[in-house]
């Protein structure tokens, strides 16, 4: 009776999976859409059926014996042990089909190393929490801008009904052309992170002060999504990872357009801000990349996240002011923001921090921040 | 285990006469000073359980804030604080104190000896336990909370965090000072307090797998506490070990974690083996199939422990030949594992079954640990792991290790032993009843999250895209129902102990080892003060 509980367990986790089919939950490996996540997926789905082969030979034993040699049908044990054919054959055996599934897997992992002669060569880099993307090798060469989270705080904090790619999208995505073999480098600014891509069979660790490297070749266009998969602090699951794989021609103009918007967005450190422009210029540079630590009210989430609120900092030389949000301070998630945000954006922010929460300490022009970049 | 005892008259009139006696104090004096390995046992017992507790409300709070998208109930920095602790209280406070006592109350029992070989040593190691686990929870309330890095400790997140993270490691030195003692201790018994007669090879396979995992402790607790001493140094004392800007290397502390890391899983693993090779030949009438194939895989399961850790390190980047080196090892495990296996369910095999707790437990162990042994084998494929590593897969992978296996074989050995140790027998029908929902509760919390990590889920995460939504609905309402169920255990354990039914000296027809077949029940106070003879 026992047994007959369990099986029907079995039969409704079963009927579960297939509900889920009906229903598109997914609960499978999301469709290849390279060579190296097909073999992943075949690897996987040969090695699954050697398990359930095991565990359905394995078990089948194990609940026959449950069934069949229990003492209320009166079977009484017989008392054998030690059998030194059959110690040797379940020794064997297994090893055996080791060797069977380590052969196809190890042609997988060479190919899975070799990163040689791309077409393009593109530089991660973690950042906590947002991902900075450089392309150093190949068509687009020198483009170099940060990917960060575009779901608004509303949705995640419930104010706002949730967006169909919620915690999935990001204000630049990675635009890479299908059909060429893109190497990935990456490394990390802070903290380990992990650059993740499903649907290529591509993920690598993101070590601060080291480069490692793999690649993908994407055999399809369209949106890809995922998110950072190493732990990297308090907006771990915040940093979401969208690749865009477009066709060779759309690739070549949309390397041209973001070149040339690049050249126009171009601002000049030089230029003498007014206080307003400045102020509201730095209210959005601090919803994009302050808000998530020191929070909306400046208040932070002290001790670990300070508060700017009638900070010392804030409040007194704009020289000090500068230096933190330049260089950042090391040992805390206080980034040094000097290496992303141009003078003028840190200017801005700057401002508004000074300008903000109850503060009142004056402006900084862009050309101070650029004066004290060391 | 087919130890033939003679029973010695003498030996019970002496339990009885000082039945009584709890050393020189009473009331709470008793606990601290004792130095009985019963008591001492027993209080392992009840301090893993209330960080079971304390472990499980952290985990509920995990459930609960994933339970839809969005955040509702912690912030990401608190969520990450109780990931964190959640691992280390379970696996340091929970599971292996309760294996280790586990082994105070057995070994002396099942060799034939009086005591621990140190008995004041076994005092120390257990009232060190309640100073870390302190220092653990209080790290919540020092400034900036407990450390929001994961159990693993990945340098050099560790570096940013507030005062929490220091408290956390003494509490880890502290944990592993213990551990060590307690192991030290077991290897002395079992090696020189065996009763004569009581050959190593005669030796119950619960009592083998703890020497087995006394001597792993001894070598793997230490690393841990290199690692953790260098974070610590590295946050305060101008080192830079994993700092790369001074020459040093993240993931050089990885290696390290790692090399304790995987021997620990196996130090969690392997008395829950032991006590599952006690609970099957018992309730299947039946001598454990292969003995001494089982000390052989026990041992080769142990020594393989220690050149695979880098399965856990795929993404790292490291070169090609060490992804294969470490892949070959690691699924080499598979073949004693798969040795373990065969042997209970062979055991099984024309014995003569009943299917009280304890042996619903082993089958539940059995059946769920392989099903987390396979998909061990799965994640030691270096291009399956990368597809997988970091997601819910992995979560998945090792609560069917842990719960599935450490935690199932802990209630089977409580159930099958607490007879022995109250004297009083528990309630069958809640015992079956805790089986069932503890087995339906945990698949459901747990299986599907399998898919969720298949389709894509990061695990550590606060808040989730809207796909993953109703796997994680299902896992939280699973969860809550686990946790529920376990209050049904204590509550079977209490009403055992006040008023379960008085217990036979063998309960179970076919339980055959010394606590069995030559003690009173319950067990006296003092027991073999004059050792057994073994023929």
């Amino acid at each position: 009776m026992r047994g007959s509980r369990l099986l029907g367990l079995i039969a409704g986790l079963a009927g579960l999976v297939a509900a889920t089919s009906a229903f598109a939950i997914p609960w499978y490996f999301q469709t290849p859409g390279s060579q190296l996540a097909r073999d992943i997926d075949h690897l996987h789905q040969y090695v699954m059926w050697l398990i359930i082969v095991i565990f359905v030979g394995v078990f089948g034993f194990m609940f026959w014996a449950v069934y069949a040699h229990r003492k209320s049908k009166g079977h009484v044990a017989e008392q054998f042990h030690e059998n030194t054919t059959v110690e040797i054959l379940w020794t064997i055996i297994p090893a055996i089909i080791l060797v069977v599934i380590a052969w196809p897997v190890t042609k997988v992992v060479i190919a899975q190393k070799d990163t040689s002669s791309p077409d393009l060569t593109i530089k991660v880099t973690g950042y906590q929490w947002k991902w900075g993307y450089d392309y150093i090798k190949g068509e687009g060469e020198g483009i170099s801008f940060v990917s960060m989270l575009a779901t608004p705080r509303e949705q995640i904090e419930g104010r706002a009904p949730k967006g169909e790619h919620y915690l999935l999208e990001v204000d630049n995505e990675l635009v890479v052309p299908v059909g060429k073999k893109v190497r990935i480098i990456t490394t990390a600014a802070d903290v380990v992170h992990s650059w993740w891509v499903p649907v290529f069979g591509a993920k690598q660790d993101a070590i601060p002060g080291f480069l490692r490297d793999m690649w993908f070749r994407p055999e399809v266009t369209g949106t890809f999504r995922s998110q950072c998969v190493e732990l990297c602090g308090k907006e771990h699951g915040f940093m979401p990872i969208v690749v865009r794989v477009v066709s060779q021609e759309d690739y070549t103009k949309w390397v041209g357009d973001f070149k040339k918007a690049q050249l126009a967005q171009a601002e000049d450190p030089n230029k003498k801000w007014e206080a307003k422009d400045l102020i509201a210029r730095g209210e959005k540079v601090y919803g994009a990349n302050c808000v998530a630590c020191h929070q909306a009210t400046g208040k932070g989430m002290p001790p670990a996240f300070p508060a700017l609120a009638g900070s010392k900092i804030v409040n007194g030389p704009k020289e000090g002011h500068m230096d933190i949000v330049l260089n950042g301070k090391p040992g805390t998630a206080m980034a040094p923001w000097g290496k992303q945000l141009s003078d003028t954006e840190i200017a801005a922010v700057i401002s508004y921090e000074r300008n903000s929460f109850g503060n009142k300490s004056g402006i900084v022009q862009p050309a101070e921040v650029k004066a004290r970049r060391k | 285990m087919s130890a033939v005892v003679h029973g010695d008259d003498h030996e019970h009139d002496h339990g009885h006469e000082h039945g009584g006696h709890h050393g020189p104090y009473g009331g709470i004096m008793r606990w601290i000073t004792t130095t009985n390995h019963k008591d001492i046992g027993t209080l392992y017992l009840w301090f893993s359980f209330i960080m079971f507790l304390v472990g499980g409300i952290m985990a509920l709070a995990i459930r609960l804030e994933l339970f839809e998208p969005g955040i509702q109930f912690f912030n990401p920095d608190l969520f990450n604080q109780f990931i964190t602790m959640h691992g280390l209280i379970m696996v340091f406070g929970a599971i292996m104190p309760a294996f280790v006592g586990f082994a105070n109350w057995q070994i002396p029992m099942m060799i034939g000896a009086p005591d621990m070989a140190f008995a004041r040593l076994n005092n120390w190691s257990f009232w060190l336990l309640p100073f870390a686990a302190s220092l653990l929870v209080l790290s919540f309330f020092m400034p900036g909370g407990a450390p929001g890095v994961g159990w693993t400790m990945y340098s050099p997140l560790t570096v940013q965090m507030g005062m929490g993270m220091d408290f956390t490691i003494f509490a880890v030195h502290i944990l592993g000072m213990s551990s060590i003692l307690g192991s030290i201790n077991i290897i002395t018994t079992i090696l020189n307090m065996r009763a004569p007669g009581m050959t190593m090879m005669r030796l119950p396979m619960f009592v083998w797998t703890w020497l087995i995992t006394a001597y792993l402790l001894v070598a793997a607790m230490p690393v841990l506490a290199g690692a953790v001493t260098m974070t610590l140094t590295d946050r305060h004392f101008g080192t830079t070990f994993f700092n790369a800007a001074g020459g040093g290397d993240p993931v050089l502390y990885q290696h390290i974690f790692w090399f304790f890391g995987h021997p620990e899983v196996y130090i969690i693993a392997l008395p829950a083996f032991g006590v599952i090779s006690q609970v099957i030949p018992a309730f299947s009438r039946k001598p454990l199939f292969g003995y001494a194939s089982m000390v052989y895989a026990t041992s080769a399961i142990a020594i393989l422990s220690f050149i695979v850790w880098a399965h856990h390190m795929y993404t790292v980047g490291m070169p090609v030949t060490g992804q294969l080196f470490f892949m070959y090892a690691t699924t080499l495990i598979a073949v004693p594992t798969g040795v373990k296996v065969f042997n209970w369910v062979s055991t099984m095999w024309k014995g003569s079954l009943t299917f009280e707790t304890p042996m619903l437990f082993a089958l539940g162990f059995l059946f769920l640990f392989t099903l987390g042994g396979f998909t061990g084998l799965v994640l030691s494929l270096v291009p399956l792991d990368i597809q997988l590593h970091d997601t819910y897969y992995v979560v998945a992978h090792f609560h069917y290790v842990m719960v599935a296996g450490a935690l199932f074989s802990a209630f089977a050995g409580i159930y099958f032993w607490l007879p022995k140790w109250t004297g009083k027998m528990y309630d069958e029908k809640l015992g079956q009843i805790h089986f069932w929902l503890t087995l339906i509760f945990f698949n459901m919390i747990f299986f599907v999250q399998h898919f969720l990590g298949m389709a894509g889920m990061p695990r550590r995460i606060p808040d989730y895209p809207l796909m993953f939504e109703t796997w994680n609905k299902i896992s939280s309402i699973g969860a809550f129902g686990f946790g529920l169920t376990q209050l049904l255990f204590l509550y079977i354990v209490l009403k055992t102990i006040r008023s379960g039914a008085p217990a036979p000296q063998k309960p179970w027809e076919g339980a055959d080892s010394l606590e069995w077949t030559h003690l009173p029940t319950p067990a006296p106070y003092h027991t073999f003060e004059t050792p057994p003879v073994l023929k």
